[in-house]
Formats: structure tokens, sequence, C-alpha cells
């Protein structure tokens, strides 16, 4: 296990350093927007990462709400959190590359940045609840409140797509059509941070799976305690 | 027992026992009436902007007194260990959730019974478009927020820092819903757009919720 | 502020995003090392 994570760190370094020179050295100019473009190779992949982590989340706690199965409930927990960091950084780029390029922050009526926001609201309140959690069996009533949050997302969705269609403004990270040289570094920069999601996920899963040990073996222990 | 009989005896069970003792319906009252003065306050009356967003101003007065209320929701039931009996009992759960989405729907439609004549006065609104849509938009609106806010009142019943834990849950889930609220009662009062999206997608909200809450409400309660 | 600067920004933002996160499991993994060092020499 030890030596799968260390190679999963080796290539996820590589791939991450590869993808960054392919970024900002390889990766045409953009005509209009210049060199700020080059941020879109972080954002868009962060973004899509963290999607995909918040599906195996739902998907997860699908399975563990029919199963109860453990190991759903600790994958559910680690898709989450680490969907949130990739979406934090969804959330921060964002900004970063509309002010130079719209001149604004931020564009209430940008359907995909606030959907994302949604998203980053809906997992986080999800794991202040895991953390909040009294209750014996905190993995089911999280994987409910999981499967709430799925249920919103397309009505979050067409709700800010109406609120566009009446509040035009300008849409933030469409670079128009994409060269096929920009979708090759963008790709590869995503094959990179999916090395750097599973490398993370991996690790929080097996500190979760230690976690749970200790707590077993300590709630035990104090069992013994108190019976002497 | 059906569902609705049983819906039907738990609801006017809690309303008796709410309307004999009146204290927590008239400080709710009061603390609608002092939201109303702090936000006429905060946003100037007088002013063109704030007429304009007194759909949204509204709205947020309301979220923010439902809140209050829904946390009391659960409060009798956990001081007599009623949960713990329905948990023990074969009878579904379901209906009691219904019930105490009702009471709750019934507390915060008298509140914003109060806050909007106090509204409309100190901001003087008027509707330029279809004023009857109000009270749909307004019916539809409060479902959206009591229902899910009961299921999350429950589901915070066993967490640290209980009250802060239902808006924390409730406040996301909701953004589709408020949306939907604000812009329907602004399309109303400005009259110049139809609010008819709006009031299908609060009904598609309080549909799709309103199920969900229906059919989960038991492996809550299960899992306390 | 030159457009360049933004683009550095975030790539700067990114990896302290992600490096901060990845220095939190770090401090968590040593902390349940010690917690099982604990039981296993209390056994």
């Amino acid at each position: 296990m030890k030596r799968g994570i260390t190679a999963l760190a080796v290539i996820t370094g590589l791939m991450l350093s590869f993808a960054l020179y392919e970024a900002l050295v390889v990766a045409p100019t953009e005509r209009t927007m210049g060199d700020v473009q080059r941020i879109f190779y972080y954002h868009v992949p962060s973004a899509w990462t963290a999607f995909l982590l918040f599906l195996i989340n739902f998907v997860c706690s699908v399975i563990f709400l029919i199963r109860r199965n453990t190991k759903a409930d600790i994958l559910a927990l680690v898709a989450a959190e680490v969907g949130v960091v990739f979406c934090t950084v969804v959330l921060v780029t964002g900004p970063i590359w509309a002010r130079p390029v719209w001149g604004i922050w931020w564009a209430p009526g940008d359907i995909r940045l606030t959907t994302t926001l949604v998203l980053w609201l809906i997992y986080v309140s999800y794991l202040v609840l895991r953390r909040f959690s009294t209750s014996g069996q905190t993995a089911v009533v999280a994987a409910v409140v999981a499967t709430f949050g799925a249920l919103d997302v397309p009505l979050v969705y067409f709700s800010i797509w109406f609120f566009r269609t009446q509040h035009p403004s300008p849409v933030i990270g469409d670079g128009g059509s994409l060269d096929p040289r920009m979708w090759v570094v963008l790709l590869i920069n995503w094959a990179a941070f999916l090395c750097l999601a599973g490398l993370a996920s991996w690790t929080r899963y097996l500190l979760e799976v230690a976690k749970r040990e200790v707590e077993e073996a300590e709630a035990l222990e104090s069992l013994y305690e108190g019976s002497r | 027992m059906s569902f609705l009989a049983v819906t039907r005896s738990t609801l006017s069970k809690d309303i008796r026992l709410e309307w004999r003792s009146k204290d927590a319906i008239n400080a709710m009252l009061f603390f609608s009436l002092l939201v109303v003065v702090i936000f006429s306050f905060a946003f100037d009356p007088t002013a063109e902007e704030s007429r304009r967003i007194a759909g949204g101003l509204i709205w947020v007065a309301v979220l923010f007194a439902a809140v209050v209320a829904l946390n009391q929701t659960w409060a009798r039931e956990l001081r007599n260990q009623v949960l713990d009996g329905y948990r023990v009992s074969p009878a579904p759960a379901a209906p009691l959730f219904m019930a105490k989405a009702l009471g709750n729907f019934l507390f915060v439609i008298a509140i914003e019974a109060v806050m909007t004549p106090l509204f409309v006065a100190f901001y003087k609104l008027r509707a330029l478009g279809p004023a009857w849509e109000l009270l749909p938009i307004a019916l539809l609106g409060t479902w959206a927020l009591v229902v899910n806010g009961t299921f999350f009142a429950a589901v915070s019943l066993r967490t640290r820092s209980r009250e802060i834990m239902l808006p924390l849950l409730l406040f996301p889930l909701s953004i589709p819903a408020l949306l939907g609220m604000v812009n329907a009662t602004t399309a109303v009062l400005s009259g110049e757009e139809s609010a008819r999206f709006w009031v299908a997608l609060l009904i598609a909200y309080d549909v799709i919720f309103t199920v969900a809450c229906l059919l989960f409400f038991e492996t809550i309660l299960e899992a306390e | 502020m030159n457009s360049i600067h933004y683009l550095y920004a975030a790539y700067i933002a990114t990896w302290a995003i992600h490096g901060a996160y990845l220095v939190i499991l770090a401090r968590r993994y040593s902390r349940i090392r010690r917690d099982m060092e604990r039981l296993k020499n209390r056994k």
C-alpha cells in the first residue's frame, strides 16, 4: 500500500510539472485575452474534477443507503472532502480570471460559477454535518443530505439559467471555440489533476480507516476500564 | 389508521397545544414586527431602490423568522421522548412529518400575515402586476421553506450546535426556491415580467422535496 | 495590475489550496500514528 501511494505521488508530481509546462509554455497564446487565459487550464479541469468527485459522493451515498456498506460511506466522505478542495480552487481561480478580462470579480448570472458556488455551499454544510453529528448513525443521515443535495442541483441550474435570461450578464470562463492544441493542453492538465485527486483521496481514505480503527480501539478500552 | 387520519389528529393536537400556551405565538408575532422595523431602518423605504428590492426583503425577513420558528419544531417531542416512542412503534413516520410540516406552515403563514401589511405600509408597496398571483407565490414559497426546514430540524436534533446546523443545511438547498419566491414577487410587484416560470419552478421544487422528505423521514427518525 | 500577475496569482492560489490540504492530511496522519503507538504500548 505504502509503495502504491509513493508511486502515485511520483507520477502525480511528474504529471503536474509536465502539465504546468504545457500550460505556460506550449499552449498558444489566446488572441483576445492574452496570457491570462492560461488560468483556464487550471480552472476548467478543477471544475470537472470537483463535479466528478461530487458525483462519486452521490453514488456512494445511494449505495450506502441501500447496502449500508462501510466502504461506500468512507468513500463518500473522502470524495466530498477532496471535492470541496477542488471546488474551492474553481471559485478562487474564476474571479481571478474574471477580473482582468471582464473587470468584475463576480457575475451573479454566470450559470457555471454560481452553480459551482451553490454546490460548494451544499457540500461544506454536508462536511459540517458529518463533523458536528453526535448520532451513532452519522453516515446514514449524511447520505440522505447528499441525496437532497443531488436533487437540488438541477433545480439550481434551471433557476440560474432562467435568471440569466432575464438579467443578461457576462459569462465568465467562456473562451469561445477552442483551438485543438488548447484542447490537448486542457486534457493533459485534467489528467494531472485527476492523479492529484486520486492521490489525495487514497491518502484520505487510509487516514479515515485508521481513524475509525483507533476510535473503535479507544471505545473498547474505555469499556474495559469501566468494567474493572 | 390512514395517513390522512394520523396526520390530522397529530396536527390538531399540536395546534391545540400551541394555542393553549399562546406565549410562543405571541413572541413570534412580536418578533415578526421587530424584523420589519429593523429592515425599514436598514433599507430606507423612501429610496426608489428599496421599493425595487422589496420582494427580496420580505422573503429574507420571512426566512429568518421561519428559522427561529423551525428550531422549535421538535422541542416538545424531545422533551417527552415522543420520538423514541415513534421509533419503537410500527406506525409509519410519514404522517408525523406531514403534521409537523403543516403545523409549521400554518405558523409561518401567520407570521407572513403580520409582516406583509407592515411591509406594504412601510414601503408603500403596490402591485403593478396581477396582485392575486401573490397568494399562490406566498403559499408555494412558504411550503418550500417549511418542508425542508422541518426535515432538517429533525436531522439537526442529534448534532452539536443544533440551532446553527438547521440554517446551515437549509440555506444552500433553498437557494433555487429563494430565487423563485423573490423573483416571482418582484415580477408581480413591478409588473414588468411574468412570474410564470418562477411559479413553475416553485411547484417543481415543492413536489420534489415533499416527496423526498416523506420518503426519507423514517430513515432519519431511525438514525437517531 | 498587469494581467500576467493575475495568471501567477491563480496558479499560486491553486497550489496554496492543494498544499494546505495535503499539509492538514499529513498532520492528521502523524497524530493518528501517535495514537496507534499509544494504544499498542498500552496493551
